[in-house]
């Protein structure tokens, strides 16, 4: 379903960004990368903030740029909610004032805003009044979220929305974000550097280093790829989405179902049938080459391994395949050579720990 | 006491000061925009063009706006050309000099705010649905008034204030170009130091006034002159 075509080339005397992605029209795509790599560059191009002299730009079928044809969309022609890293809303002008800056601007309006709608999902009913100032900096990005989605625009572009806030803050808010794409089809394209908020909203997933894409794909298969610096990382890790199939209310479980398999989670407070995220670190999945008869570890999983890699501190990355979602181990290089660990062995993995993400 | 000439002259000052404040904002604004804006090369230029003012003795000004303006100078061919005759000695002559000679005390405040508010602002409008005109007026307008009413203030009272430029290009010309200062300097001369005190008081009195309001109320920073 790749509905957004983006090709962009610019060069500012030592920053280069040189991209040209096919992204899926649908869901949270997470452009991640370090701090510096291009993806506020990206992000901004793509908003027509920054006018790139090499740049195509499709979005669902409409061209925003073109500059074979000199094409170029003002951004205040394209139909996008942009929510900046400060939440950069209008210091002069009330909570309401500015969700209704842009309404105000809409000349046709096809389907009826929603915005109450959205002031609901935010959970900023109560803050109509204020103005910007007297405002926490959670509140003050969940207004600004909220004052570019009332618009309905095709795209919702989020350049590091929860950098600038303390992690009680970031949990605030992660939870509308995720909650966001079940209410409303629009795609969002989502910077950050954070891993753990990669981990836990992106549907699909760009990696970003020194201007271009050096991956990308569905998170479970862009995340265990060997050949990224990513996968040697102390926290490499593969996210699964599962669903909730039972709960064992009797030893405080919950039982969920990932395509090949089950795993045991400690209890879910969720019904069965809901859709979850599990993070699974490589560092705590170990690897058997028999069927542990007698362990205390629950998640014991046939797979094949389907990769390896080592690097220079003693350390192997073990990919794996079980059923049909990939994972990563980390083992030493001694337990590799022991094992005689080989591309295409049958083995067992044990996880000593999952982490759900929603 | 207050003669009535005295009177007309501060009834002429304050006209001459409006009107002139009044081109000074409608020139000055898009004038600080650009300048505040720009990355071109022609800003380093400009901004001294603008600042000049500030530095340049007054009768210098008025010397070149004299030549400038008069029968045989480029402005003044324009003006006889289009009917207007030439501007030295005339109301409208005057307030052009005023315009010129106090713009930097609007423009560079206007600059100030609207360098101030940074680009954000403008990004968060445009992403929408604002084009740039709309922009300026529903954003820049309402974040940058401290900078219009100071430089307004300024402007104002500046051109009130003004004696070398006048005396260059306006003269002394009762009803038509004859401003407070030139009155105070012509009793002064006259020995009247008694109408010369209530003018001059007047005058203390405005400026004194202005300025408290501009750092109390508007509270600007008190710098000599706004040049940052």
């Amino acid at each position: 379903m790749t509905r957004i075509e983006a090709r962009f080339q610019l060069d500012y005397g030592g920053f280069k960004l040189d991209v040209d992605l096919q992204l899926p029209s649908a869901g949270i795509t997470v452009l991640f990368g370090p701090s510096g790599c291009g993806k506020t560059t990206l992000l901004r191009c793509i908003a027509g903030l920054q006018c790139p002299p090499e740049g195509f730009l499709k979005i669902n079928g409409s061209i925003w740029q073109n500059s074979e044809d000199g094409v170029f969309l003002p951004p205040h022609k394209r139909p996008l909610g942009y929510v900046f890293q400060e939440a950069n809303l209008f210091p002069h002008l009330s909570v309401q004032e500015n969700l209704h800056y842009g309404l105000k601007r809409i000349k046709q309006n096809p389907e009826p805003v929603n915005l109450e709608q959205t002031v609901e999902l935010l959970g900023i009913g109560h803050l109509m009044g204020r103005m910007p100032e007297r405002l926490s900096g959670g509140e003050r990005q969940r207004v600004a979220i909220a004052r570019a989605l009332a618009l309905n625009p095709d795209i919702l572009l989020m350049d590091e929305p929860l950098a600038a806030l303390d992690f009680k803050r970031k949990q605030e808010i992660l939870p509308f974000l995720s909650r966001l794409h079940q209410h409303r089809a629009i795609p969002v394209l989502y910077v950050t550097h954070a891993q753990q908020e990669m981990a836990q909203l992106a549907d699909y997933l760009v990696i970003m280093a020194d201007g271009r894409e050096i991956a990308s794909g569905l998170p479970a298969d862009t995340l265990t790829r060997l050949e990224l610096p990513l996968a040697q990382d102390r926290e490499a890790a593969t996210v699964w989405p599962v669903t909730i199939v039972e709960h064992e209310a009797d030893y405080h479980l919950t039982r969920v179902a990932f395509a090949g398999g089950t795993l045991s989670l400690p209890i879910i407070n969720a019904a069965v049938g809901t859709p979850l995220r599990v993070q699974i670190y490589a560092r705590d999945v170990s690897i058997a080459l028999e069927s542990p008869a007698a362990t205390s570890i629950l998640n014991v999983l046939p797979a094949t391994i389907t990769g390896i890699a080592d690097d220079h501190r003693g350390q192997s990355v073990v990919k794996l395949q079980a059923g049909t979602q990939p994972l990563l181990a980390h083992i030493t290089q001694k337990s590799a050579r022991l094992l005689d660990l080989q591309v295409g062995m049958p083995v067992y993995v044990q996880i000593k720990g999952t982490s759900i993400l929603n | 006491m207050l003669t009535p000439a005295d009177i007309e002259t501060l009834l002429l000052t304050f006209k001459v000061a409006s009107l002139a404040t009044a081109l000074m904002l409608l020139l000055g604004t898009p004038l600080a925009w650009w300048l505040a804006r720009t990355r071109s090369g022609w800003k380093g230029i400009i901004n001294a063009v603008v600042a000049l003012p500030l530095v340049l003795p007054p009768t210098v000004l008025g010397f070149y706006l004299l030549v400038l303006m008069g029968p045989a100078g480029a402005v003044g061919k324009i003006t006889t050309w289009l009917g207007l005759g030439s501007l030295p000695f005339t109301f409208a002559g005057l307030v052009i000099a005023s315009v010129l000679y106090s713009m930097p005390f609007v423009v560079q405040p206007l600059q100030a705010s609207f360098t101030s508010i940074g680009a954000q602002p403008l990004e968060a409008a445009a992403t929408l649905r604002a084009g740039p005109l709309d922009t300026f007026f529903s954003i820049v307008v309402p974040l940058a008034k401290p900078g219009f009413m100071t430089g307004a203030i300024l402007g104002f009272a500046h051109t009130v204030g003004e004696f070398g430029v006048v005396l260059m290009v306006g003269g002394n010309i009762p009803d038509k170009t004859r401003v407070v200062s030139v009155q105070i300097y012509n009793h002064v001369e006259a020995l009247e130091y008694s109408e010369a005190h209530w003018l001059a008081g007047c005058l203390l009195v405005f400026s004194f006034s202005v300025l408290l309001v501009l750092y109390t109320v508007l509270k600007t920073q008190p710098v000599a002159h706004p040049l940052k």
